[in-house]
This record gives C-alpha cells, sequence and structure tokens, in this order.
C-alpha cells in the first residue's frame, strides 16, 4: 500500500480497513449513471496515482463527453479541453512542463471522431504522454448518439434503423490504427467489468506512467466500457452486452509493447 | 382564460410526460399551448421540470416565473417553487414524497397520495397519471376524456396496451380529490 | 390548411426541411440541437434524401460547401460550439456564393459553457463571422411556428441570392413544443435551376469551378464587389420586422426571439398598469431593420432593448435610432433568462429617469 493509503488506513482500524477511497480522488459525489464505467476508472486512475506517489507531478486533460466534469473529482491540476482537442492541449503542456505526467482522459466520440486528427497526430509525433481512452460505443453525454465505434447493427438515437455499414462505415478500432505509427510506444486495451479486468487495467496504467519517465512516446490505455444509459440496459445488462457486442469487436489485451532494447535503449 | 403551470419532480418521475398530455390536451381541445421542459444531462437522476402553458390567446412567454398551479413530485421541487404559486393558485403535491409540507395561507394546497394509489394499481409507473387526474379534478384544464385521447398521441404504440391502466389512474386520481377548485 | 401538429422546435425545423425538398443534411450531435440529427435520421430512409453524421462541425460544412457547389439543396446545424468551428467553411461557402441553409440553436457561452439558451451569438452571426467580408442573411425565429417557416423562406432566399443562409434560434425554441402547421409547398416548383453547379461538364458548356481563390488582388476584389453589390439588393428587399402594439405605443420594446417572447408578457403586464409598451421585433437580424425602427423611434419616449447576451443587438438598434430617444438595455448571461416582472421593472425604473422622477411630461425633459 502507498504511503498516503497507509495515512489513510491509519484512521480506521487497520484490522477493519478492506477498502478506502484513493487520497487523490476527491470526496464529492459523482455525476456518472450507476454501473458506468468511467467512476470505476476514476478510482483505479487515482488509485494508480497514490501508488506512484505522483500526484503533485500531474497533469491531467479532461475532454467534452460525460467525462467533462473530470476535473471536479481527479484531485490533479487538470485543463478542461474543447471537444477532441485534449491531445493537442496536452502537446501544448508537455512542451513547457516536460518533467510533469501528463493525461488526457478521452471518450470515443471526443477521440475518434472530431479528435481523430489530434490523436493521430499526437501518435505520430511520438508526444510523451498517457492517453485513457474510454470506449463505450456510444456519445452518452449528447443521450445516446451513435460513436464512430459503435457496433454494426447497433441502434442509437442517430442510427434508429441500426448501424449500417454502407452509409456510416465499419466501427473505428483506433487504438490499433494508433499503434501502427512509430511514435506509439505503447497501446493496449483493457476494461473494468470485473475485479480481474481492473487488477490488469491498473497495471497497464501503472506500466504507462513509469515508460512516461523513458520519453520514448505515446502510451495508450483503452477502456472497453459501458454506457447503461446510452445502451438503455441495466448496469449488469449492459456489462453482458458488452462481453458479446463489444469486446468481440474490440479484443482485450495489449497491442503494442515495448521491446526489451525500446526499454533498455 | 391562460393556465401557467409548472410541473416539478426527479427525472423519470414521468414529470415530462404529465406535462405533455397536458399540452396535447389543450391542442386536442383548440386551445393555444405550450409545453417547455428543463433540458440536458443534468436531468440524469437529479431535477426535471416542465411549464405548460393553457389559454386561447396565443402564448406570449413559454417561459414565466409565477404559475397558477405548481405540482410538486418531490421536495427539492415544492421548496424551489412553493413561492412561484400565484396568489389564490393551486399547489399539489405527491403525498409521500414530502417531509416539509408548504406552509402558504393564501393559495390552496392539496396533497394527493398519487404514489401509494399507483402502487395500489400495481404499477408505480401511472403515479403521474394519478396527479394528473387529481389536477384535472382540480383545475378544468382540460377534460379528463381528452388527457385519454392525448395518451393515444404521447405514448408510442406499443405501450398502447397500457392505456386502459393510465385511464384507471387518471379515475383514481380525481377521486382523491373532493372537488373542482376555481381559480379567483 | 394542413393539420395542426405538435412539435419541439427542433423537430419542427427538420420536418419542415424535408417538407421544403432537403437533399441532404450533414450534421454532428450537440445539445440543444441534436434532435433534429436524430429526426431527420429516422425520417430520411424512409422520405428520400441524405443523411450523414459527421465525425465533426468541420467535416459537416465542409460536406455542405460540397453538396451545395454540386447543387443540391442542403442543410446544416448546430449549436454554439460547433457554429464556431463551422466559420471557415461558412466564410469559402460565402465567398464561393453557394446557397445553403444552416441553424444555430445557441445555447449560453463562450467557452463551453452551458447548454441553456442564450442569444450570445448574434456578433457571430450578423458581423461576419468568419474572416474576410461577407454576410449570411439571418433569420431570427420567436416560436415554433417561425422555426418551420423560416426553412423554406430561408431555402428559396439561398437560392435567389446564392448565399448561405442562417436561422438563429436558442435551446428553449429547440427544445419546447408549441402548435405548427406546415403550409403548402412544392420543392420542385420552387427549386431553381443551378448552372453554375458541379454535376458534370457536358459537352453545351464550359466547365463549372467551385472556389474561393482569386490570387491577384484586383480579381478577389472583383468578387468582393460582386458580393457586396448582392448585399446591397439583399438589405433593400429582404427585411422583415414584426410590430406587436406599437401604434399608441409611448414606450418601446426591443427584442428579437425567445426575448421577444418574454417582452410580449411584460407589454401585457405593462399595460395592465396602463404603460402604452408595444414591441419591434426584427425577424431578419441581418440585414437589420434600421429604417423602420427609426421612424418608431420619434414617437416613443423611450426604447428597451431585451436580449439573452450582454448587450449585442442592441448596437444595430443605437444605429437605427440615431439618438432619436434614449436607448436602455438589459439582459441575462450564460443561460440565464429574465423574467417578465424583472423586464418591466427595468424599463420602468428607465422611464421613470427618462419622464423624470415626479412624473412631468417628457417634453420637459427634452
Ligand atoms: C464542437 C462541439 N461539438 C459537439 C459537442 C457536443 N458533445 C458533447 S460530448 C459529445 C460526445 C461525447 O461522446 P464520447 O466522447 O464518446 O464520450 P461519452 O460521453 O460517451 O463518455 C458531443 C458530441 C460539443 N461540446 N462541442
Ligand atoms: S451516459 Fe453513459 S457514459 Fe455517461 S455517465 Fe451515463 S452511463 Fe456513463
Amino acid at each position: 500500500m502507498s504511503e498516503k493509503g497507509t495515512v489513510v488506513a491509519e484512521k480506521a482500524s487497520e484490522m477493519d480497513l478492506v477498502y478506502c477511497r484513493p487520497e487523490s480522488l476527491l470526496d464529492v459525489r459523482m455525476h456518472y449513471c450507476p454501473g458506468c464505467g468511467h467512476t470505476t476508472t476514476h478510482k483505479i486512475l487515482m488509485e494508480v496515482i497514490d501508488q506512484l506517489n505522483i500526484q503533485e507531478e500531474t497533469i491531467g486533460v479532461a475532454p467534452v463527453g460525460c467525462a467533462v466534469l473530470a476535473y471536479e473529482y481527479l484531485n490533479v491540476d487538470m485543463h478542461q479541453a474543447a471537444h477532441g482537442r485534449a491531445t493537442a492541449v496536452a502537446t501544448g503542456i508537455k512542451a513547457v512542463q516536460p518533467d510533469k505526467y501528463v493525461f488526457t482522459y478521452q471518450g470515443d466520440g471526443d477521440l475518434a471522431a472530431i479528435g481523430t486528427a489530434e490523436t493521430i497526430h499526437s501518435a505520430n509525433r511520438g508526444e510523451n504522454f498517457l492517453i485513457i481512452f474510454i470506449n463505450n460505443g456510444i456519445y452518452g453525454m449528447t443521450g445516446g448518439q451513435m460513436a464512430p465505434t459503435t457496433p454494426i447493427g447497433e441502434k442509437t438515437a442517430t442510427s434508429p434503423y441500426g448501424r449500417d455499414k454502407k452509409t456510416a462505415g465499419a466501427p473505428i478500432d483506433i487504438t490499433n490504427l494508433l499503434a501502427q505509427l512509430p511514435g506509439t510506444f505503447y497501446a493496449t486495451r483493457q476494461a473494468v467489468h470485473s475485479a480481474n479486468a481492473v487488477r490488469k487495467t491498473k497495471k497497464a496504467l501503472i506500466k504507462a506512467f513509469e515508460y512516461q519517465k523513458l520519453d520514448k512516446g505515446l502510451c495508450i490505455v483503452e477502456v472497453v466500457s459501458n454506457c447503461p444509459s446510452g445502451w438503455k440496459l441495466t448496469p449488469y445488462e449492459s456489462n453482458e452486452w458488452m462481453k458479446e457486442h463489444m469486446m468481440t469487436i474490440y479484443p482485450l489485451g495489449d497491442i503494442k509493447t515495448p521491446s526489451k532494447e525500446d526499454l533498455l535503449s | 382564460m391562460t393556465e401557467e403551470t409548472i410541473i416539478a419532480g426527479f427525472g423519470g418521475q414521468g414529470v415530462l410526460s404529465m406535462g405533455m398530455l397536458l399540452a396535447y390536451g389543450g391542442v386536442i381541445e383548440n386551445q393555444e399551448v405550450s409545453w417547455m421542459p428543463s433540458y440536458g444531462p443534468e436531468m440524469r437522476g437529479g431535477t426535471a421540470n416542465c411549464i405548460v402553458i393553457n389559454g386561447d390567446e396565443p402564448i406570449s412567454s413559454p417561459i414565466v416565473s409565477r404559475f397558477d398551479s405548481v405540482v410538486a413530485f418531490n421536495q427539492p421541487s415544492l421548496d424551489k417553487f412553493e413561492a412561484a404559486v400565484k396568489p389564490g393558485g393551486l399547489l399539489l403535491y405527491e403525498e409521500e414524497a414530502i417531509l416539509n409540507p408548504p406552509t402558504r395561507t393564501d393559495i390552496t394546497i392539496i396533497a394527493v397520495p398519487a404514489a401509494k394509489a399507483a402502487i395500489e394499481l400495481k404499477n408505480q409507473k401511472v403515479t403521474n397519471l394519478v396527479m394528473l387526474g387529481a389536477f384535472l379534478k382540480a383545475k378544468g384544464i382540460i377534460k379528463p376524456q381528452t388527457a385519454v385521447k392525448a395518451l393515444y398521441k404521447v405514448l408510442p404504440e406499443r405501450h398502447h396496451k397500457l392505456i386502459p391502466l393510465n385511464e384507471k389512474a387518471l379515475k383514481r386520481g380525481a377521486e382523491l380529490v373532493r372537488g373542482e377548485i376555481t381559480a379567483n | 390548411m394542413s393539420e395542426v401538429l405538435f412539435m419541439k422546435g427542433n423537430e419542427a425545423l427538420a420536418e419542415a426541411a424535408i417538407r421544403a425538398g432537403l437533399d441532404a443534411y450533414f450534421g454532428y450531435p450537440i445539445t440543444p440541437q441534436s434532435e433534429i440529427l436524430e429526426y431527420l435520421t429516422a425520417q430520411i430512409p424512409k422520405r428520400g434524401g441524405v443523411v450523414l453524421q459527421a465525425e465533426s462541425e468541420v467535416a459537416a460544412i465542409n460536406m455542405i460547401y460540397g453538396a451545395a457547389g454540386a447543387g443540391s439543396r442542403v442543410m446544416t446545424t448546430t449549436s454554439s460550439p460547433g457554429f464556431s468551428l463551422m466559420q471557415e467553411g461558412i466564410s469559402y461557402i460565402a465567398s464561393a456564393q453557394l446557397p445553403c441553409l444552416l441553424a444555430n440553436v445557441v445555447r449560453g457561452g463562450p467557452g463551453l459553457g452551458t447548454i441553456q439558451p442564450s442569444q450570445g451569438d448574434y456578433f457571430q452571426a450578423t458581423k461576419g463571422g468568419g474572416h474576410g467580408d461577407y454576410y449570411m442573411i439571418v433569420l431570427a425565429p420567436s416560436t415554433v411556428q417561425e422555426m418551420a417557416d423560416f426553412v423554406y423562406l430561408g431555402f428559396d432566399l439561398a437560392d435567389k441570392y446564392r448565399t448561405p443562409v442562417m436561422i438563429l434560434a436558442d435551446g428553449a425554441l429547440g427544445q419546447g413544443m408549441e402548435k405548427v402547421t406546415f403550409p403548402d409547398y412544392d420543392p420542385a416548383a420552387r427549386k431553381i435551376a443551378k448552372p453554375w453547379a458541379t454535376t458534370g461538364k457536358t459537352p453545351d458548356r464550359e466547365r463549372n469551378v467551385i472556389t474561393s481563390l482569386y490570387l491577384q488582388p484586383e480579381k478577389m476584389e472583383e468578387l468582393n464587389l460582386v458580393l457586396q453589390k448582392k448585399y446591397n439588393t439583399i438589405r433593400q428587399n429582404e427585411i422583415l420586422w414584426e410590430e406587436y402594439l406599437t401604434d399608441d405605443a409611448e414606450v418601446l420594446f426591443t427584442a428579437f426571439g425567445l426575448a421577444a417572447r418574454i417582452v410580449r408578457k411584460t407589454i401585457q403586464l405593462a399595460r395592465e398598469k396602463g404603460i402604452k409598451a408595444g414591441l419591434f421585433r426584427p425577424k431578419t437580424v441581418w440585414p437589420f431593420p434600421y429604417k423602420c425602427l427609426n421612424e418608431l423611434a420619434h414617437q416613443v419616449d423611450l426604447i428597451q432593448d431585451i436580449e439573452l447576451n450582454a448587450g449585442q443587438m442592441v448596437e444595430d438598434v443605437r444605429l437605427g435610432v440615431e439618438g432619436a430617444t434614449p436607448v436602455f438595455f438589459h439582459g441575462r448571461m450564460g443561460g440565464m433568462i429574465p423574467t417578465p416582472e424583472e423586464v418591466l421593472e427595468k424599463m420602468e425604473a428607465n422611464l421613470a429617469t427618462v419622464r423624470g422622477r415626479n412624473g412631468r411630461p417628457k417634453e420637459d425633459v427634452r
């Protein structure tokens, strides 16, 4: 357990403590819908920041999307970017604060529709920051419209007859696309729907933050997530649906990992 | 005649659709009507309301701040809008949802056990219809039969099988109010 | 007349567009107007035409540039942040003289702001917005009925002048429901030939080029002169406004869109108190009805301008009034909406100042 975590732990009887809020996560009520993956991802992100003890050295960028208010919850210095521009904003931050840990936190509409150009060019420049990419296959914030990542045939507010590949194209696998670029150092796809998945995502986040010290290029951690409200399902159903319809087109696992030489040189 | 009504509660309590029925009813009865919802993601689990104006002349402002009637489905809405009832106006509220009842003495106040009635009808979702039934009994803005006609417009076709239940809820609501209160 | 329907402003606008012969729509979701894209994605597959969700507003406006240049009746709609993104494209469209209909269902800014209704984009809409010397015809609806009516008008004006036309609405007009009827309108009869469009070069004509690039300044100035001449014709022919209870008015409100609705209620309240108040409402905010306002200005003790912003149209009001009578401004910003009572109070305070606190007649002050 981290030093900070220990301080909190001392307040409770040590034996009883099985869980505590990460120190870097503000003690406020989140606006996310019940069962939404954003909440878990926020929590483990801050657990990782606590564990690495980098709260004071971290600067985050919130997107436009359901996570637009991330700065209300994440107790680190934060920027709020225009829709899709988070990686450009992060590029600016990292350029003048190269010693800081910089991350963006973006949804699929933000990162893979309106922000595609910024995303790809940040990767192509090999920007040395971390993208946390929440892929829930829909526009949650604006009320359930089709996203570039929406599965074929899926009905949304703007694909009422189901996503048609002919007019809307196939769901875009942007993490895979980014992995093709030499500037991308680490690309992985994880999830937060089970204890096991959460453990793996935490490991990925820790790696990604540590790689930032190496100054080797962009890291992206995609989190395949759910949107019970947008999908019009209960939290439980949404996780089942996600396993069946999302994880089949977005299989979990590492997509690009650094080689031994990469890590040494 | 101009009747300015606000209906307020939590998102998901059927606040917007109750307003919609009142508005559609007005259209069916050839009134001038406007329906103005609060909107946006803050409604997720938060508060929602709609202003419905029924009149016999074109509606001037669809957004007003003082109301002939307030229908409150929860405590925050009651707290927020009690003061906005015009003197002599009507404040109708869902009885069980309210811990601190209203205190004004210059308006008519009716507590409606709508949620309880809906549970008796074996579907909590019709709480808003019970409230509408009660409201229309107190304020004859539209005829109850018109509200039933409006149901056919407001409910998507696949839910039309629920209309008899909704009709029952409307009737039950009317029974919960003693008589029509005419605005002065 | 056709059936009376009860619709949201956003839906009425979308339905009117289909009935007006919309060939193609390109847009990106944004509150408070996503219902337009949602309505069209549900209806167009059944009724014909193209509807496409773009990856951004930048893409959407350039799709419009393409489809308008290729001769189609096209529309895009968005809300404030999205409209800012479209400015580059609109400048190109104005320069290339392409007809299209744009709608901005305005929300409170600046920045990401709020999704609540606002009129904060008046300057952007009426004074250019993008780079270079251009204007759009800007229609400002005040009712759901006008959300529909201005679609037909907008398409016709766009074709007539080969210019972008925009509808400047706001979140409340988009989200609120009112009665609406759709006029008889035969798109086939109204659409005009577009010999300049890129429909494929046939042997009987020169090739058509859609461009806004004229490297030689002489040529670029020539184009500018053409544009300016067109704008002057529009200024002469296409001014629309509405007056409400102005005949005997001693106090004149000026307001557009939603603010004008609030003012109508204020006028009822004022008249109940014996204050003869009236309303002057521009329906075209570009071109602005300066002259007609000037005539009315001479008849009243004061003008009270009401807007959902920090005071934008009031600059045009002052230009029109030319000092003929005092002009006061009251507005709320960032998605806040003034109440009719608040507006009345402001106006009464200003009236007292103008008339002198002891109620002397206006001659004494002048
Ligand atoms: C320029 C601009 N266009 C559109 C919007 C409206 N908008 C807000 S969030 C959003 C999409 C959010 O979807 P996503 O990025 O997938 O995140 P989620 O809400 O699903 O977490 C859109 C289109 C905006 N704010 N700015
Ligand atoms: S709308 Fe979807 S993504 Fe947004 S908070 Fe709710 S469940 Fe999560």
